[in-house]
């Protein structure tokens, strides 16, 4: 009971609740006056040990008051939660500095312009002010994204090396025909990627109708200036005056097994060279040797790939048993040479509608690279080196 | 038709479209009289046009073109949902009876000089075997089995057949591109103005569109030049639908395409929108028209681009996205002007 007293927490050692009145409550009165006065009477042998409590009591709240109590309200303004979050510490300026030194490291010395630049670029896509034209080709986020993130793919990965470069026009149409291996399109990407390194053109490659009935697929196709492979859309092209690849392989190509590696399968119907004599463009014979060894297709599950409408589900020595890890190209040496092109402009008008002319020049450019591939594999060292 | 001025029959003018055509066909120096005709009285201000209520699946519409002495009939009335006729039933003896009955009268009428059918590139469909750039050479990848695409297959077929018929009349048909304005209500707009538009996961098709104001321009055109034949009609150059959604300042939603046409037929059965088939395959596959010929035959040119039309009818729109285009905006602001002067539309 006695305890109450010695608290001297905002009561300043009197009984009550601080109310700041100098009078303490009634209630708080009752409390600090009336227990000895009925408590004394009740227990005898309590009394002494009370008397000395009391005394002890009664004795010690006087010095707190004068020594303890008003030290802190003078020497320290009250603590406050927010000094507590770490950052507050840290001043605005330091922020900045920190800021300013992150962008020099990333965009080097002329950092505010090139801030300035990538943030012009970014607010571009956001805002949707930026152009395609009618094959939904947008030769910005090529040239940034898809080219930047191939190009060390195609340098350190395979080391392509490309041949024959004086072979395609700097301007003007001309279609590049090539051989297709791989299992999956690679080859086509890396074809991309170094003519543009070579020359400073995109190629707008023709691609199946399986590339835009996928979905991401196709919007990056058509990002990345491909459209689909049919006559009008290879017409128009070439007649734009665009740099225009095919692999008139097409899946029978891409998709057949390693152990036929480097034998040109048929070349469609020869709709490339209707369409390349029809705009009056150079055919420019392209072989990809490297392409073959990225994915070894040594198998093929027909009746699930039906059942997803696809043409095959390939079976590599890695895939799927290494699963994702499976799906890492090999690193084989890649050889690009393109050969020298083919006119058309020569023949007469109706040349495209003579399909005897159509078949002996598809072959002859199908002989062409062929012939290339021989050559160029004999030249290879290894499929590594 | 006489000294006084030819005479046009305009049907569908109940509608927002055909009513601002006949006004402006009116307006038409050579123009004497506008008879505007359809089932419905139209809800706004036709002007000159004097209105006869007349329903074109019934051969009354035949006594109205002879009574009249019609030399051009622009037939506007062939409507792309079932919405406002009220099934699609309906909507199909509209469009196929009703042109059947229309050039059944014009077929029996002798001094009609012209005829203009407004059609529209949905003829062509949308598919991922579509070339990039449709011709009017050009046929769908697949024929149409049902809907609006099928209606017009239907009509421009019936066109044809008239214009063998009658070899003195000289038919214009016009597919024009899915057409865009402040003032459009169709599948098209309604899908663009809502809120939050749901797009198909992974596909960003290429749209082309036409401004209202160009498809009244390019009617009128071609009901008083000597031009016939069949001409698509397109604003220049061509957007993704990802573009159009942030010009317009549209928040989206990707969803896979089941779930897409899951949200159409919810937002059907609210009567929000219409996601027809056909504008489910705009949304995921796209769409591009060659319009040499407009230009070159029928000397047509398009006041609006697509890109404009696309301005122009996010005007109105409270945009509901683009926070992080204005955060960065803030940021920039900051910053220099770049230079090397970047270009861009």
């Amino acid at each position: 009971m006695g305890d109450a007293e010695i608290i001297p927490i905002g009561t300043r050692g009197r009984p009550g609740r601080g109310t700041g009145s100098t009078q303490p409550s009634s209630a708080a009165r009752g409390l600090s006056a009336k227990p000895p006065a009925t408590k004394a009477p009740a227990k005898k042998a309590a009394v002494k040990k009370a008397a000395v409590k009391k005394a002890a009591a009664k004795k010690a709240p006087p010095p707190k008051r004068t020594a303890a109590q008003p030290d802190p309200v003078a020497e320290r303004a009250p603590v406050t939660a927010v000094d507590r979050v770490p950052a507050g510490g840290i001043p605005v300026s330091d922020w900045q500095a920190a800021l300013r030194g992150a962008a020099t490291e990333v965009f080097g010395d002329q950092w505010e312009p090139q801030l300035a630049r990538f943030l012009a670029f970014l607010r571009r896509r956001l805002t949707g002010a930026f152009e395609v034209d009618e094959y939904g080709f947008d030769p910005e986020v090529t040239e940034r994204f898809l080219m930047a993130t191939l190009r060390p793919i195609a340098e350190k990965w395979f080391r392509v090396e490309v041949r024959g470069v004086e072979n395609i026009p700097t301007e003007g149409g001309a279609l590049v025909v090539s051989n297709h291996s791989g299992t999956i399109p690679v080859d086509g990407l890396m074809t991309m990627v170094s003519i543009h390194d070579a020359t400073g053109r995109f190629l707008r490659p023709l691609g199946a109708d399986l590339v835009f009935r996928l979905p991401f697929v196709s919007t990056m196709a058509r990002r990345s200036g491909a459209t689909l492979a049919c006559n009008e859309d290879a017409e128009r092209m070439l007649r734009g005056g665009e740099l225009v690849g095919v692999w008139p392989e097409g899946f029978k190509g891409i998709g057949k097994p390693y152990s036929q590696r480097y034998k040109l399968q048929r070349f469609g119907r020869g709709g490339f060279v209707s369409a390349a004599l029809r705009a009056g463009v150079p055919i420019v014979p392209l072989s990809v040797v490297g392409a073959e060894e990225i994915y070894p297709l040594v198998g093929n599950v027909p009746s699930l790939a039906r059942l997803l409408g696809l043409p095959y589900i390939p079976i590599t020595p890695f895939f799927p048993l290494l699963g994702p890890l499976g799906l890492v190209p090999l690193p084989s040496k890649w050889l690009l040479e393109f050969g020298e092109p083919i006119r058309t402009d020569e023949f007469d008008q109706g040349a495209a509608d003579d399909p005897m002319l159509v078949f002996n020049v598809t072959d002859q450019v199908r002989e062409t690279i062929q012939q290339t591939l021989y050559s160029l594999l004999m030249q290879r060292e290894s499929v590594f080196r | 038709m006489g000294s006084a001025g030819r005479v046009v029959l305009v049907t569908g003018v109940s509608r927002d479209l055909g009513r601002r055509f006949a006004r402006a066909v009116a307006a038409e120096p050579g123009v004497a009289r506008v008879i505007g005709v359809d089932a419905v009285p139209p809800r706004g201000d036709i002007g000159d046009v004097s209105f006869v209520r007349a329903d074109i699946r019934n051969p009354v519409i035949a006594k109205v073109i002879v009574k009249e002495d019609v030399d051009t009939v622009v037939h506007m009335s062939v409507i792309a949902t079932p919405g406002s006729a009220g099934g699609r039933n309906t909507m199909k003896e509209l469009n196929v009876i009703g042109t059947m009955q229309l050039l059944a009268a014009c077929q029996k009428a002798p001094g009609l000089r012209s005829l203009v059918v407004k059609s529209s590139t949905t003829i062509y469909g949308a598919s991922s075997r579509d070339p990039a750039m449709f011709t009017e050479a050009m046929e769908p990848r697949r024929a149409p089995r049902a809907g609006y695409a099928k209606d017009l297959a239907e009509v421009e077929g019936y066109v044809r057949g008239f214009a063998r018929r009658r070899p003195d009349v000289r038919v214009t048909t016009i597919r024009a591109a899915n057409v865009i304005g402040p003032h459009v209500v169709s599948p098209l707009t309604a899908y663009l103005r809502l809120p939050v538009v749901p797009t198909v996961l992974g596909f960003d098709p290429r749209l082309q569109l036409l401004h209202e104001q160009d498809l009244v321009d390019v009617l009128r055109h071609a009901a008083t030049t000597e031009a016939a034949g069949t001409f698509n009609v397109a604003g220049d150059g061509v957007l993704t639908l990802s573009q159009v959604l942030r010009r317009l300042g549209r928040a989206s939603v990707a969803l896979p395409s089941f779930a897409v046409g899951g949200v159409g037929s919810a937002l059907r059965s609210a009567r929000v929108t219409d996601l027809s088939p056909e504008l489910l395959a705009l949304i995921t596959y796209g769409r591009g028209v060659d319009t040499t010929r407009m230009r070159r035959e029928l000397g047509f040119e398009p006041a609006f681009s697509t890109a404009a039309a696309v301005a122009d009818f996010a005007e109105p729109l409270t945009p509901t996205g683009g926070r992080a285009e204005r955060v960065l905006a803030r940021v920039a602001a900051g910053l220099p002007e770049p230079d090397g002067g970047v270009v861009h539309g």
